[in-house]
């Protein structure tokens, strides 16, 4: 075999370990990687009990209601499967709307809600201007929402 | 079938070659530019939810393209040498760095203050923005590497070596969003389907797209001729070229 050659394996071989290496450390903590859960996983008891944890999904069209002069605002984060009704306190981003997709970092209170400390807006990946999404919302193909991954 | 190769990495050809090819990528490059942000700023809509926000994507997408791209040209230069024990390649590879850790703090600079308005925080510790934030890591821990030997010989064989190991962390940063749930929206330029971004937006960041990416060949360029320069400042052909006043120190 000539140096170059050796060179070449070595070079080879390191980014193979190193990949192998990567690869299952990241598979063994795919658990804890998980960003968020969604309402159905929730609901399963997966998220750690008495811990805080992000809840993500959808808000649901017509779920949200705002208690006037007041910040609290409550809405319903469904992942088209199950739902669940959450409470908030604050100021929600300017992407936060019915129907778009959300992730909510907070506990479970006793009775079942779901208690938001933060909301974070997610956003799609469509873009386009007011007037072409107008259009598509008459023609009746409103812009395709990302179901909650 | 070599020789060009050979050819192409003798630094005095190189050198010269780099000269030659630098203002056709500098120019093209400005008036993509210009073009492309007029486009950007002016002539492209308002998006229907983000509003006017949504022209940072014309800084983002870019400098996050570059920033992995620039990393890939770093790997490959890096390997190349160390395999074939090419110097010029390293040098090609030690040039990269500073342009791609620049681009890589624009890219999270310019998310952090999109994130804000639209997604409510500046920094969440997503899958994707911690891998680009681990790929700015890999560059600084790169160009440390490189400033901690005295012998160059070392110095490029060591970071070289870095350099190939990083490269395990660009895969990451673009399935990211796919492997897990992120907040990170997904990509909109795809390369098989059709993109989800209209066309009168898109044409600026594709024209920005490349703007880019040559200004990054430009200074590549410039960048390495630097480094030729230091490295070879008492050879012959240095001396040759810049009189006796050069190459003395």
């Amino acid at each position: 075999m000539t140096p170059r050659r050796q060179r070449m394996l070595t070079v080879a071989l390191v980014l193979v370990g190193v990949g192998l290496a990567v690869g299952l450390t990241l598979q063994a903590f795919q658990e804890n990687l998980l960003y968020f859960y969604s309402p159905t996983q929730a609901l399963a008891g997966e998220p750690p009990e008495g811990r805080k944890f992000r809840l993500g999904g959808l808000v649901e069209e017509g779920s949200m209601s705002r208690q006037p002069g007041e910040l609290k605002v409550s809405f319903v984060v469904s992942d088209l499967e199950q739902s669940l009704p959450v409470t908030y306190e604050g100021v929600l981003p300017d992407l936060f709307r019915e129907g778009q997709g959300v992730v909510a970092h907070g506990y479970m209170e006793p009775d079942g809600t779901f208690r938001a400390e933060e909301v974070l807006a997610k956003h799609d990946e469509n873009y386009m201007a007011p007037e072409v999404a107008e259009l598509l919302a008459e023609q009746g193909h409103p812009v395709k929402e990302q179901a909650a991954n | 079938m070599w020789t060009w190769f050979h050819k192409l990495a003798s630094p005095p050809h190189f050198y010269r070659l780099a000269g030659l090819i630098g203002p056709w990528l500098l120019w093209p490059s400005l008036l993509l530019l210009a073009v492309g942000t007029y486009g950007g700023l002016v002539l492209a809509p308002a998006d229907y939810q983000q509003g006017d926000g949504f022209r940072i994507i014309y800084v983002h997408v870019p400098s996050a393209y570059l920033s992995t791209t620039i990393y890939a040209v770093l790997a490959v230069a890096s390997a190349i040498g160390l395999i074939w024990r090419i110097k010029l390649a390293h040098a090609v590879a030690a040039a990269a760095a500073p342009i791609g850790a620049s681009f890589t703090a624009v890219a999270l600079i310019s998310g952090a203050l999109w994130g804000k308005p639209m997604w409510g925080t500046y920094w969440e510790w997503d899958p994707r923005l911690t891998s680009e934030l681990i790929l700015l890591f890999i560059y600084f821990g790169y160009m440390s590497l490189r400033a901690s030997f005295e012998d160059l010989n070392q110095a490029d064989r060591a970071s070289g070596l870095l350099a190939v190991i990083g490269v395990v962390n660009l895969p990451i940063i673009h399935y990211s969003g796919m492997w897990w749930s992120s907040l990170h929206q997904g990509p909109s330029l795809k390369t098989l389907d059709a993109p989800s971004i209209s066309g009168d937006m898109l044409w600026p960041l594709l024209l920005l797209i490349a703007a880019s990416t040559l200004f990054f060949g430009a200074l590549l360029l410039s960048r390495v001729r630097a480094e030729v320069l230091d490295r070879e400042q008492n050879s012959r052909w240095i001396q040759d070229l810049f009189g006796d006043s050069a190459g003395a120190g």
